[in-house]
């Protein structure tokens, strides 16, 4: 695959009408229905939602690391070319290189057997073709990046050795070494404390800095949102909810659901001027679709469900400036609406 | 948010609390400080918040305070009673008092039992009340924790996350106990089902008026259900104060560290804020630092008096704020680790991104 | 008042059906449960099917095969039906060895049990004890222990379940370890539950599916293992039927009337491989939700 400097204009990586289904015992799980983003260079995007909303299952599927029982169609298209329909032996040569990855739990996705220095080596001698002590020495190099002090010397530990925050570094090290375009990283803070979740966003705001890496970041976490990323996508039971950039969408959010979510969280600042008394809640759980929508997804749980919203499921459309949602009833909560909302 | 009533006797009072374990040689021995000198006071109707992060000791305190472990030093007394090694058939009736929360939906339910039997078992134990009564005093607190009469023969593998939480809720309640011990009681849900259970945790402590021990890790949650708070950092208390006091004017180094660090969902505000990243990790509670804990961490640390003196939890301005350390004085003088100075640089959004080479 | 949560969650169709669903699903293990069946009602209905009494004895009709008019299977060397002897054969065999399961059971779950939510000093003690009996062969120390303890069927079914006893442990054990660290068991204690209560009445019918599947893999083990006795002379003793003794009986006269031999090893064998085929249908069945 060349490398090609990104075109002004022209986005880094760009999904279209993803589609991931999954067969199983009991019968299908459609797990993304008919998602599409774009990711410009050096951007922030994130992909927030709960639990089964299919944030990770598009990651997965842009690195073309679904398992067998998944079918995945739409088009990803990575700086103009094609990578959907690519076979597992050049999708090797892209992942680690052109597009990498960060995972949750960085134990699981480090091999326990292997020094940090030797699994960090791996991918600069793959991809880059570097010799052993090239590799080492740039290994030094990338753990120096990612601020973990005396990297000469850890380079040779296991990741045992190490603690979380320390591990989810090492994979972040890794991830960068061959200067990918795009890194998607899935949860990366979830597990870690929070003061180590701000070491982390800090080191991946560096990056993006320093290296100009497009990211996207998939988490749950409305702050970690606001802190870091430039753009964000909503996404509920495989759909996108709501898009458009982070500004924009929590000052003005379009969908019922993201007002929801953004009600749901704790806030301090507004607490103590006693501006936030009780939490929204959104009754009911998100569900897992089995078959295309006939309404609104989101309709069974929603304050301003109508009979519009059950008769088709709705299309993304523009809202407000430059602002994207998937309902026939958008905008502020009226107010009725937040009454019912704040029950 | 309900306030406490004023009450003579605390309904618990926790006293030097120690809680060690030993580390098995073959994995290198020594100790675990998991609880190393906590005091804690909590009055009739109050809700305390107990913060942390890993390895803070904080699901510790709360399991010494339930005696699901025994303290290996110290005392904890309820209504006045000392309970710290009493054995267990002298603690049994004093069980009604006392109750917990957990934190794992998937496993605080036995899964062989359906909800009304998880919720009568307390009634059972104790010999409180038989057939008919028991069950109704059952449907009620089901009922009350949002869990309509056709739910009641279900068992937890057809509930949601959400659901058995309430269920939790509702078997810890059923006989009113006076203190309730939430040991992170949302930390394993989504987070709009987070939002039904802290508000359901809310109305049943302002309708029941129970006290609560809140342990969580999550700042925004404490702030927003408790009066006081207590932050803990390698198995000792470093501040304590009221909700307002804690979150407006924190004293103590790593609380303000903690606070910076929580990010808001607000990206206005999260531009314009200081960020303080702490640099390295969280120490080991097998060997805690000397001195004062947070010093190795600590942006503001004075060496030697951080490394070699170990700083009380002391109430510097007699105002009902304690905090453990040195650089606290009674005159007014406190350190600020947010200020200007030692932030890290301000996020500027929208940088230019750098053409990195092809 | 907070509001009520949805109830969203459509209540799933409960466990009991949905496992005799996914059983009907494997045909192997319902060909095994039949020939449970089978084997079960023919203990319990032997002297009405058997069509002679096992004892009695035609010397006119000395090791006649099968097919013979008036003998189904044939006799054996002193003129006694097989058939009817196969049939009445079955108590001997089933039970020895469901007493020998339910006795191994009735001992080692609560051993284990306690060993494993107790741990202290009768953990080590009993797992010693256990690695001890379990170095021995299985069939060896039944033979071993029947031959001290004295030749009957009572005796037979001690010596089996002595040597099953440590693979109960075993797993009993196990489970409860692992189920120590569930919330719902420190749930109990903090409701004042004594230890009798969360034994029995929180964990044990937790462990009940792991310990289910090893009973129906002890029982046609010990079926075996009676058999082994009684050929050796130390379970049943003559003129009782049993399938074992009718090997013995039968050794001599294996060139001359090989269905003499055959048939009770038929019987045998076709017996332990029901059990041991609905044992693994079971265990496939309740696999998924053990662990979940």
């Amino acid at each position: 695959m060349t490398q090609t400097m990104t075109q002004p204009g022209q986005p880094r990586l760009e999904v279209q009408d993803l589609r991931v289904r999954f067969d199983t015992d009991e019968g299908s799980v459609l797990a993304v229905n008919g998602v599409s983003f774009t990711l410009g260079a050096g951007e922030v995007l994130a992909l927030v939602g709960e639990s089964g909303c299919g944030k990770s299952m598009t990651a997965m599927a842009t690195l073309g690391l679904l398992p067998p029982t998944a079918t995945r169609t739409g088009s990803i298209r990575l700086e103009g070319e094609e990578i959907g329909g690519l076979g597992q032996r050049e999708l090797r040569r892209i992942r680690g290189r052109e597009i990498s990855m960060i995972f949750q739990e960085p134990m699981t996705s480090l091999n326990p057997v292997f020094t940090v220095g030797h699994q960090i080596g791996e991918v600069l001698r793959r991809h880059e073709g570097m010799t052993r002590k090239q590799a080492r020495a740039r290994a030094v190099e990338l753990l120096d990046l990612v601020r973990i002090p005396a990297a000469a010397t850890r380079i040779d530990e296991y990741p045992h050795q190490m603690s979380g925050g320390m591990r989810q570094r090492v994979m972040i090290a890794m991830a960068v070494a061959c200067n990918p375009k795009v890194l998607l990283a899935d949860e990366p803070t979830t597990a870690l404390d929070v003061t180590i979740q701000a070491q982390i966003l800090d080191i991946m705001r560096d990056l993006r800095q320093e290296l100009g890496t497009s990211v996207v970041m998939i988490t749950h976490d409305l702050g970690v949102v606001a802190d870091i990323a430039d753009r964000v996508v909503v996404m509920y039971a495989g759909h996108v909810a709501e898009t458009g950039t982070v500004d924009a969408v929590f000052a003005n959010p379009q969908h019922p659901y993201t007002l929801g979510l953004l009600g749901s969280v704790p806030r301090p600042d507004l607490v103590l001027a006693d501006a936030q008394d009780r939490l929204t809640e959104i009754p009911g759980v998100v569900p897992t679709l089995r078959q295309p929508p006939t309404a609104c997804v989101f309709a069974p749980r929603c304050p301003r469900a109508d009979q519009t919203c059950l008769a088709r499921m709705p299309e993304l459309t523009e809202t407000a400036p430059g602002q994207r949602a998937a309902c026939v009833h958008p905008g502020p909560a009226e107010a009725e609406q937040k009454e019912a909302m704040r029950v | 948010m309900s306030s406490p009533q004023s009450s003579s006797e605390p309904v618990l009072e926790v006293r030097g609390l120690r809680k060690y374990f030993e580390v098995p040689r073959s994995r290198g021995g020594g100790r675990v400080h998991a609880v190393d000198g906590v005091d804690l006071t909590i009055g009739t109707g109050e809700v305390v918040g107990l913060v942390g992060e890993s390895g803070s000791g904080k699901s510790t305190v709360g399991k010494c305070i339930v005696r699901l472990l025994e303290p290996s030093d110290g005392e904890i007394r309820l209504h006045g009673q000392d309970v710290s090694h009493l054995p267990e058939r002298r603690l049994r009736p004093l069980r009604r008092q006392v109750h917990m929360v957990f934190q794992d939906p998937y496993s605080s339910l036995n899964p062989r039992m359906q909800i009304r039997d998880v919720v009568a078992e307390p009634i059972r134990m104790h010999g409180i009340a038989r057939g008919r009564t028991a069950r109704q005093l059952v449907e009620e607190m089901l009922e009350r924790v949002g869990l309509p009469g056709e739910m009641h023969s279900r068992y937890p593998h057809e509930l949601s996350g959400g659901q058995r939480q309430r269920v939790g809720l509702a078997r810890s309640l059923v006989l009113r106990p006076s203190l309730l011990i939430a040991d992170e009681p949302v930390s394993a849900l989504d987070v709009s089902v987070q939002a039904s259970i802290i508000n359901l945790l809310l109305d049943l402590q302002r309708d029941l008026g129970f006290s609560c021990l809140f342990i969580a890790h999550d700042l925004a949650t404490v702030e927003f259900l408790c009066n006081r708070v207590a932050v803990m950092y390698l198995g000792r208390l470093v501040e304590q104060a009221t909700r307002e006091e804690l979150f407006k004017h924190p004293r103590h180094p790593y609380t303000q560290s903690l606070l910076s660090a929580v990010p808001l969902p607000d990206p206005t505000l999260q531009r314009q804020r200081h960020r303080v990243v702490l640099a390295g990790d969280i120490p080991s509670p097998v060997n805690p630092p000397p001195g004062c804990r947070f010093h190795t961490r600590c942006p503001v640390a004075e060496l030697p008096l951080c490394q070699d003196s170990d700083p009380q939890l002391v109430d510097h301005r007699r105002d009902g704020h304690l905090s453990a350390c040195h650089l606290v004085r009674g005159d007014g003088g406190a350190p600020d680790v947010t200020a200007p100075r030692l932030a890290t640089t301000k996020i500027e959004r929208g940088a230019d991104p750098v053409h990195h080479k092809a | 008042m907070s509001s009520i949560a949805a109830t969203a969650t459509v209540a799933p169709a409960r466990r009991g059906s949905r496992l005799r669903r996914r059983f009907a699903r494997r045909p192997v293990a319902v060909v095994g449960l039949v020939g449970v069946c089978i084997v079960v009602l023919v203990a319990l209905f032997a002297p009405l099917i058997a069509p002679y009494s096992p004892n009695a004895s035609d010397y006119h009709a000395i090791l006649k095969p099968p097919g013979t008019s008036g003998h189904l299977l044939g006799t054996d060397d002193v003129g006694r039906d097989l058939f009817s002897r196969l049939v009445v054969g079955t108590r001997a065999s089933l039970t020895a060895g469901v007493l020998a399961t339910v006795l191994a059971v009735v001992v080692a779950v609560p051993l284990g049990m306690i060993a494993g939510y107790y741990r202290g000093w009768v953990d080590p003690v009993l797992s010693r004890i256990t690695d001890v009996v379990l170095s021995f062969p299985f069939l060896i120390l039944a033979v071993g222990l029947a031959a001290i303890l004295g030749p009957s069927l009572v005796n037979a079914a001690i010596a089996l379940a002595v040597a099953q006893v440590p693979m109960f442990v075993r797993i009993a054990r196990g489970e409860v370890l692992s189920l120590r660290e569930q919330e719902y068991v420190q749930a109990a204690v903090v409701n004042g539950a004594p230890t009798r209560v969360i034994l029995f009445r929180h964990m044990l019918p937790n462990i009940l599916s792991p310990l289910v599947v090893q009973v129906t893999v002890a029982i046609p083990a010990a079926i075996i293992g009676a058999a082994v006795l009684s050929f050796l002379g130390l379970g049943v003793q003559p003129p009782t039927a049993a399938w074992g003794t009718m090997l013995s009986e039968a050794q001599q006269y294996v060139s001359q009337a090989p269905w003499f031999a055959l048939l009770p090893g038929l019987a045998i064998a076709l017996t332990t491989l029901s059990f041991n085929l609905f044992g693994d249908g079971l265990r496939d069945v309740l696999d998924v939700r053990m662990r979940s």
